[in-house]
């Protein structure tokens, strides 16, 4: 039996069995979009290298690292000579240059299933992404950052999602997923908010009580790939 | 069969034109108009549940979100028109890269003044001058490392113009027409180079003079 195994690259080389260096992301699995960018490294069985930023103590508006994020912010990603941030299109990336790899039809298999899921994503980054971060915010970090939360927000904020899930409701009772009958990046995308929202704050209802979104969060989050991020978060805090 | 686009005299559907034209696609377009809350008809929603424009209609394919539809057109069309995407894995990654930049950073303060700028008296709510003053301040922070990206690269996904440059056109030109805010754009050197470039395409011109915005400057 052969095993394949990732072997640096300074190491000797072997025609036979090609070694691959391990991709780099920058940044603390409990963000919410490292944490994505690790959900579609885990489906895809890309190897790589988690290498820590302390936010606490600003490392992330370091010269060295604004050098690789110019915005300041998590994550940063390494793929040999390519340098990318934002984790949408670190996502996207990974799976057009490791298509071959791991789950195959993450980013679809044809270009109409592509297009639905780039819909999607799309909506996850412009109609959910923003309520769900600040209520992830003001929900889940400010109380252990000793932050006062703005329930004015926090009301707004709520109405806004509460709006888009029912778009969502609606969808999901026609369709298993958001883009069609398999799992994929425009599902995945929402795993980081989702989970602390259920999970980390007392508005987990406005997920569970919906009878076609509490059924689709059940499936994704219980997705290998999903789980072992959800441990990668609990071992750094 | 032609593609059909709707709410072509916004800005948000002003980014497929575009792209449409730069890949040499034929289009119609399909009048919406926001101010009468036609985005909100149940006709309406049947194609774009959201309530927003654009929704683009290909036969029975239909499609929405325009970066969404950017990305699809610029692909299919891939062989024909400008290459709006890159020749390799590693230079769409730049390029998604800057689309997402324009996506999250870029777009919600543009958007923002926008709506508070341009809109408000029309849809009957007064100006927050307190958020037009935040959002002038983050957009000017996205501008400075613009200028600094710019300084390095001559369009912002690479050198060559790509999805993540056509991205910025239609807000960016109420910024320095209607909302009378070309200094943010004039202040900054490789910035102001960049949008005389981008701006002074063909494709754009065309854009502009076919589709008024829904007001006067």
């Amino acid at each position: 039996m052969v095993e394949s195994v990732t072997r640096r690259s300074t190491d000797r080389q072997d025609q036979q069995f090609p070694m691959a260096t391990p991709v780099k992301v920058y940044g603390p699995p409990m963000s919410t979009a490292v944490s994505r960018v690790l959900a579609c490294l885990l489906e895809k069985d890309v190897q790589f290298q988690l290498i820590p930023v302390n936010m606490f103590k600003g490392e992330h508006k370091s010269p060295d690292f604004l050098k690789i994020q110019p915005f300041g912010q998590v994550p940063a990603f390494q793929d040999e000579s390519t340098s990318l941030f934002e984790s949408r299109s670190i996502c996207r990336y990974l799976c057009e240059k490791y298509a071959e790899k791991g789950n195959t039809g993450l980013y679809g298999t044809n270009p109409l299933a592509k297009a639905s899921i780039d819909q999607w994503l799309e909506a996850e980054g412009q109609s959910f992404n923003p309520p769900s971060s600040v209520l992830v915010f003001q929900l889940a970090f400010a109380p252990r950052m000793k932050i006062k939360q703005d329930q004015a927000v926090i009301n707004e904020n709520e109405q806004k999602l509460a709006k888009v899930l029912e778009v969502y409701e609606k969808r999901l009772g026609e369709s298993r997923f958001l883009a069609g009958d398999e799992f994929s990046l425009a599902d995945l995308s929402h795993l980081p908010n989702t989970h602390y929202l259920v999970n980390a704050s007392d508005r987990g209802e406005l997920f569970t009580f919906k009878k076609n979104v509490g059924r689709w969060w059940g499936e994704i989050s219980s997705r290998d790939s999903w789980k072992k991020v959800v441990e990668m978060q609990k071992q750094t805090t | 069969m032609v593609v059909k686009v709707y709410g072509p005299a916004y800005a948000t559907p002003k980014r497929v034109l575009v792209c449409l034209i730069e890949k040499e696609v034929e289009f119609e377009t399909v009048p919406v108009d926001l101010l009468k809350g036609e985005h909100k008809d149940p006709e309406y929603l049947k194609l774009q549940p959201f309530g927003t424009v654009p929704v683009t209609q290909d036969g029975d394919y239909i499609l929405y979100e325009s970066r969404a539809i950017l990305r699809y057109y610029a692909e299919k069309y891939k062989s024909q028109g400008t290459d709006l995407l890159g020749k390799t894995v590693e230079e769409r990654g730049l390029v998604e890269n800057w689309l997402e930049v324009e996506a999250q950073s870029y777009h919600p303060p543009i958007y923002t003044l926008t709506v508070q700028i341009l809109f408000s008296s029309k849809l009957g709510f007064p100006r927050d001058e307190n958020l037009i003053k935040e959002s002038e301040e983050k957009l000017a922070k996205v501008l400075d490392i613009y200028e600094e990206r710019l300084s390095k690269s001559k369009y912002l996904g690479g050198d060559f113009f790509s999805l993540a440059d056509l991205s910025h056109l239609p807000f960016t030109q109420y910024l320095v027409d209607q909302m009378g805010k070309e200094y943010m754009i004039r202040s900054r050197k490789h910035v102001s180079a960049w949008w005389d470039d981008i701006s002074s395409r063909p494709s754009w011109q065309k854009v502009l003079q076919l589709y008024a915005a829904p007001f006067k400057n």
